[in-house]
């Protein structure tokens, strides 16, 4: 669903990823981890065009976002075409991102209205479909203001859900949560993985990646140091850098 | 007080013209506020320093100079030179100096917006024109109404500037009075009209907060 190859980026003189490559399966749930600064976000983010790379090749469900010619020169696909791309990826941020002029539901309905040019009927029981899946139903009038960090981000999801995307990206969705509140969203997130939906989730929740990825990456200063399955990365993990991060999670 | 109630029909000619200015000059300097505004923060450097230069040109500049220079000294500029009639040359004046500020409120209101408000819009495949609309100027309008309260008011009292096209609008006419009647009383009733014109103002400034105060950033 998503291959990346040998993705390079630099932020002025700092090279946040040096080479990172990633093949995604339909139904893959893929935890990526390492330490802060290591380029985890920034790849996620360079997967939805959020980041432009310098170099490298992503390509969505078969079709080209972007692609490096032999002379070492980055071409993105049109605008238009990005933007049809990239729908099919679905994503949340760290710091929930939701309208705060609009309520839970106008959050919910505004994409697939704007976006999609569906009409308020047409979208409205997937939205209340959607608002009731992650457990906020009641909460359809409310403004995002007037919600715990856990419940905003759930919004988020189901947000990102409506329209309908084939792959969620997750950036550190839990983050910036009291810890109380990280349960809820990690249950709606692992419901999701259980119905079976496509997700790549940058997280420092280890017990999120043991228990629902079924593969984790490593990444650390830019590289892609370690990519196994979950539980042979949890008990036989190859690389010592592997091995001392997860020693110091502990 | 009959004196008074004498002076209320001629002031309120006046007034009739400081409303007049008043109004046309929102409705144009508004919209034009709001596309210098996007010109401004476009990336497009050589149409940003061009909007800058002409928002220095109309703030640093006195709005009277600008008036008479549109009335007087327009019609000798080769090419654009053209003759407008008193009122029209205030209007134009007023709509090109106003713009000015408040494409300068604008900008910072749109600049005032997270980042992270065009890029939860962006996942979800909204175009700029369409993150714009829907997104960013619904909240930009929440942040800038103290500013254009104070902006507003302000083009309320600017009007009385338009006597040096000897139009007469409240201050003006005013004016004519206390210096036939011998009395300072017409000032004092002019001052009475331009606070119920502020305060009115107010009243409503302060309405469309209460409004927007339903949600929080």
């Amino acid at each position: 669903m998503i291959s990346a190859r040998d993705l390079h980026k630099r932020f002025g003189h700092v090279e946040v990823l040096k080479g990172v490559s990633l093949d995604m399966g339909k139904g893959d749930v893929i935890a990526v981890i390492g330490p802060s600064g290591s380029g985890k976000s920034t790849f996620l983010r360079c997967l939805n065009h959020l980041e432009t790379i310098d170099r490298g090749r992503i390509d969505i469900e078969g079709e080209t976002l972007v692609d490096t010619d032999a002379q070492g020169h980055c071409r993105y696909v049109g605008d238009a075409d990005i933007r049809r791309i990239c729908r099919k990826m679905g994503m949340v941020f760290q710091q929930f991102n939701l309208f705060p002029h609009m309520t839970v539901l106008q959050n919910v309905i505004e994409a697939p209205i704007t976006v999609k040019r569906l009409r308020r009927e047409q979208i409205l029981p997937t939205a209340e479909r959607l608002l009731a899946k992650v457990g906020l139903a009641e909460k359809h009038a409310s403004y995002p203001s007037q919600l715990s960090g856990g419940q905003k981000q759930r919004v988020a999801i189901a947000r990102a859900l409506a329209m309908e995307p084939d792959i969620m990206l997750f950036d550190e969705p839990t983050s910036a949560l009291d810890p109380e509140l990280t349960g809820e969203v990690l249950r709606t997130m692992r419901q999701l993985a259980e119905e079976h939906m496509t997700m790549l989730v940058v997280t420092h929740e280890m017990n999120f990646a043991r228990e629902v990825a079924n593969r984790v990456i490593f990444m650390d200063q830019g590289e892609l140091i370690e990519d196994a399955p979950a539980g042979e990365f949890f008990a036989n993990p190859c690389h010592p850098r592997t091995r001392a991060f997860l020693q110091s999670m502990l | 007080m009959d004196y008074v109630l004498s002076l209320l029909g001629p002031l309120w000619q006046g007034t009739t013209v400081t409303l007049k200015l008043f109004f046309i000059t929102l409705a144009l300097s508004v919209p034009l506020g709001l596309v210098l505004a996007l010109l401004r923060i476009s990336r497009l450097r050589s149409i940003s320093t061009a909007v800058n230069g002409y928002i220095w040109l109309m703030r640093g500049t006195p709005l009277m100079l600008q008036m008479l220079f549109i009335y007087f000294a327009l019609p000798f500029v080769p090419v654009v030179g053209i003759k407008l009639p008193d009122f029209p040359a205030a209007v134009v004046a007023f709509a090109l100096n106003y713009a000015a500020y408040f494409a300068e409120i604008f900008r910072a209101g749109i600049q005032s917006i997270n980042k992270g408000q065009y890029e939860g819009a962006r996942v979800l495949g909204l175009t700029y024109a369409q993150t714009m609309r829907r997104i960013v100027l619904p909240q930009v309008i929440k942040r800038i109404l103290p500013p254009m309260s104070n902006e507003t008011i302000t083009l309320v009292k600017d009007t009385s500037l338009i006597y040096v096209l000897a139009l007469n609008d409240l201050l003006r006419v005013a004016r004519g009075i206390v210096q036939r009647d011998f009395t300072t009383t017409p000032f004092i009733v002019a001052a009475a009209f331009y606070l119920i014109m502020t305060l009115v103002l107010t009243w409503i400034f302060q309405r469309m907060e209460k409004r927007y105060a339903r949600y929080d950033d």
